[in-house]
């Protein structure tokens, strides 16, 4: 019986010790940071965090004179998940501002709870265009792009190319139409047609529905695919015989597909605001710094976690270094300009987006050893072919005339020219 | 039955939800928040056990009827373009009746989905039965992530305001939790009833000896059938509540993992116990909440608990957690008229 008593004792002794709340520094700055690390998004949580640590580490762990207290949650990258986990940080932790997400449907989510809570949430990844347009929170900022950022300016590209028919194939959720609809947009302004849209479900890895939808007639095709299905698609794309020239958005041929990818990608023109192969100094020695760090090349995620955590630094210096001042942060955090950030120079334009640069790249094989940097050989690279500067979410519209059309979605913009 | 030991259990467990209530008020507000979100899980995971536990049918779709309530809700308290529940959902607000409208709302469109999808699926038995609820909750998990005219898609209902009962604010984490706990009790009462009554005792006959409920000219087909429709209707009130807890919906919530979590509840606790899945719920929980601070790997220790009460099942006949408490009592206690017990 008394030994029943003592194990009752001392499992209640246990839950309280991971009840108490941690004792808090003097001056410090409480940063709750949410990405996946676990679940089938696990390599790109790691990748975001790891941009963060590095920044961190570089610094110290201070930045000027602010300790900073890194808490870190997984999400496991379901949006209930990271509302529950943004809650916990603000509740327990009293974090003075969360960063992370991944997904748009997250953005979406923690948006509301940073609102609710009145705690200022900072996207470093969801691209939900809404969320700096007609949707927007208060306390929110942001510090990674909107989905169809990078989409009006390929279609610009791909104008000039010489293409006018292009079939789009689109992953079947919010950021796949947001991309397609922005390529769709601006390349029927210019006088293009859409042929036809391929809408595919998300996680697909077996194209042989889809690919014989695809006109051979057409001039290019233009692809939105993420995770496993940015893998598949050109290899089977290939293998089914097409010689179209391929397009596509920032997650179609990232740093993360590369290097799983063979022949087949080789000139695959995408376009983002981020190529690990960008010829900057500073770039260059992100990237080379991240490798002998963490032994794999530096990806968007990782970028746009690092350069957030420059940007709450710089915006940490106009506030005087007063965490606590909210409002003073978001004011600022939308002044300042980065200008030594690894994709290049930045500041949020109207409505709270970030104006950069969005890059055409394309695929090639880069032999020999790039940077030194102890990648096998032949690797490849995303080389970046064409800058497009300063790209806001509006492209050349006037955000007024951007605004007054809906969000793009599966019906629009309508499929006019499809056949 | 052992009346005296129902008893004791029923003071047993009226004491620690009265502990209960009376602790929280003296925690954090994570935690506050935490313990309702418990609850509402408990009251998945309990309406789940009517099925699994007393009646024997491990169904895998249980997420179906908590979705399409929390859907239902959601979609009444956002969507103005639809006029007439808008409508009826503000002016019953107004006079402080927004919640009982959603209730309303939620358990009928859960009602009328398990009326259908159990009249398909109680046919099967065993492995097919697990088959057919799944696909079935497919269906619904695509609805909710295809259909996004509605829905909203994979981005999620988004609800910027709890409606207020009878005009007491619910925004606050305290007063929620009161208010989940006093539904989960209500449930609780109304279920407890429900198994205690000819019609529980009946269910437990179908899940141990089918043939033998039959030839004693019991309607087996439509007492599973009614089961279903109880538990679904009781996931339904369990999911309005989680669309007032969380304010926000979206397709993860619909989907598998949501049922098998929920069946996973029930297990660990201690199936046919009604209490048990409560418990079951607030481990489960607590590991994805707590301990993932403090371990990056929380899975593992997840998995290990799922595999440690599977291996003590199959191994010592012992059920979930309230399952391994009786044996421990039982063995203890030699002297005591153990054949009581169950």
């Amino acid at each position: 019986m008394k030994k029943r008593i003592i194990a009752f004792v001392a499992t209640i002794g246990m839950a309280l010790a991971l009840i108490v709340a941690p004792a808090q520094a003097a001056k410090e700055i409480r940063i709750g940071f949410i990405a996946p690390m676990t679940g089938i998004f696990a390599q790109i949580g790691k990748d975001m965090t790891n941009g963060f640590k590095m920044y961190l580490e570089q610094n110290k762990g201070m930045m000027g004179p602010v300790k900073v207290k890194f808490i870190h949650e997984d999400s496991t990258g379901k949006p209930s998940v990271n509302r529950q986990k943004a809650i916990k940080l603000i509740k327990r932790d009293k974090v003075h501002f969360f960063v992370g997400g991944l997904l748009a449907s997250t953005g979406y989510a923690l948006g509301a709870v940073a609102d609710r809570y009145k705690t200022l949430y900072i996207s470093p990844v969801p691209a939900g265009d809404d969320m700096t347009q007609r949707r927007a929170p208060k306390y929110f900022v942001r510090s990674g792009f909107t989905s169809s950022q990078g989409a009006h300016p390929l279609a610009d590209y791909a104008y000039d190319k010489g293409y006018r028919r292009i079939v789009a194939v689109g992953q079947d959720y919010a950021f796949g139409y947001e991309y397609i609809g922005g390529f769709q947009r601006q390349f029927e302004k210019r006088g293009g047609k859409i042929i036809k849209k391929i809408w595919v479900k998300l996680g697909t890895k077996d194209f042989g529905p889809y690919l014989p939808q695809i006109s051979k007639t057409a001039d290019a095709v233009v692809v939105l695919a993420v995770g496993p299905s940015s893998l598949a698609f050109p290899k089977q794309y290939r293998a089914a015989g097409f010689k179209l020239p391929l397009l596509g958005g920032i997650t179609a041929a990232d740093e993360f597909t590369l290097p799983s990818m063979g022949d087949e990608a080789i000139g695959y023109v995408t376009a983002g605001q981020y190529s690990a192969a960008l010829n900057t100094d500073k770039n260059n020695a992100f990237v080379k710094e991240y490798q002998s760090r963490y032994g794999k090349m530096a990806s968007y995620y990782s970028e746009t976690t690092y350069t957030t955590a420059m940007w709450i630094h710089k915006t940490l210096e106009k506030i005087k270094w007063n965490p606590d001042d909210t409002k003073g942060f978001i004011r600022e955090f939308k002044n300042v300009r980065i200008t030594d950030a690894p994709r290049g120079p930045l500041y949020i334009g109207s409505h709270g987006n970030v104006v950069q640069n969005i890059y055409i790249r394309e695929v090639v094989r880069v032999p020999g050893d790039r940077l030194g940097l102890g990648v096998k050989t032949n690797s490849l690279w995303n080389k970046v072919i064409k800058t497009y500067p300063a790209v806001s979410q509006f492209y050349k519209f006037s955000p007024e005339e951007f605004l007054k059309q809906p969000v793009y979605s599966k019906s629009f913009p309508g499929c006019k020219f499809c056949e | 039955m052992g009346s005296i030991q129902e008893r004791k259990h029923v003071y047993l467990v009226m004491g620690l939800f009265c502990a209960l209530a009376l602790v929280t008020p003296y925690l954090d507000l994570f935690l506050q928040q935490l313990l309702s979100e418990i609850l509402v899980f408990g009251l998945l995971a309990m309406s789940l056990d009517i099925l699994l536990g007393f009646t024997g049918l491990a169904s895998l779709g249980h997420a179906a009827y908590f979705g399409v309530a929390s859907y239902a809700a959601a979609i009444v308290m956002t969507k103005k373009s639809w006029v007439i529940t808008y409508s009826i959902y503000n002016g019953a607000s107004e006079a402080g009746l927004g919640i009982f409208f959603l209730f309303f709302v939620g358990v009928l469109v859960a009602f009328i989905f398990s009326v259908f999808f159990g009249y398909l699926a109680i046919r099967a038995k065993d492995v097919y039965f697990l088959m057919i609820t799944l696909s079935l909750a497919m269906v619904v998990w695509g609805l909710a992530y295809r259909w996004s005219a509605v829905t909203e898609g994979d981005n999620g209902i988004i609800i910027s305001e709890r409606p207020t009962l009878l005009g007491i604010e619910l925004s606050d984490g305290l007063a929620f939790f009161y208010f989940a706990l006093v539904v989960f009790l209500l449930c609780l009462g109304v279920l407890y009833l429900i198994v205690q009554s000819p019609f529980g005792k009946t269910l437990v006959g179908i899940r141990e000896r089918e043939e033998r409920m039959e030839m004693l000219g019991y309607n087996v087909w439509l007492h599973k059938y009614l089961a279903f429709i109880i538990a679904g209707t009781f996931s339904g009130v369990a999911g309005v509540m989680w669309t007032l807890h969380n304010m926000f919906v979206s397709p993860s919530d619909v989907e598998l993992i949501t049922s098998a979590e929920a069946l996973f509840m029930v297990a660990l606790g201690g199936p046919a116990t009604l209490i048990g899945p409560l418990i079951g719920a607030a481990i489960i929980r607590s590991l994805q909440q707590l301990v993932s601070i403090y371990v990056e790997r929380w899975p593992l220790i997840l998995g290990s608990i799922y595999i440690f009460t599977i291996m003590l099942s199959r191994l010592y006949g012992v059920d979930g957690i309230l399952g391994f408490a009786k044996k421990f009592r039982r063995s203890s206690a030699v002297s005591e008229n153990s054949d009581k017990l169950n």
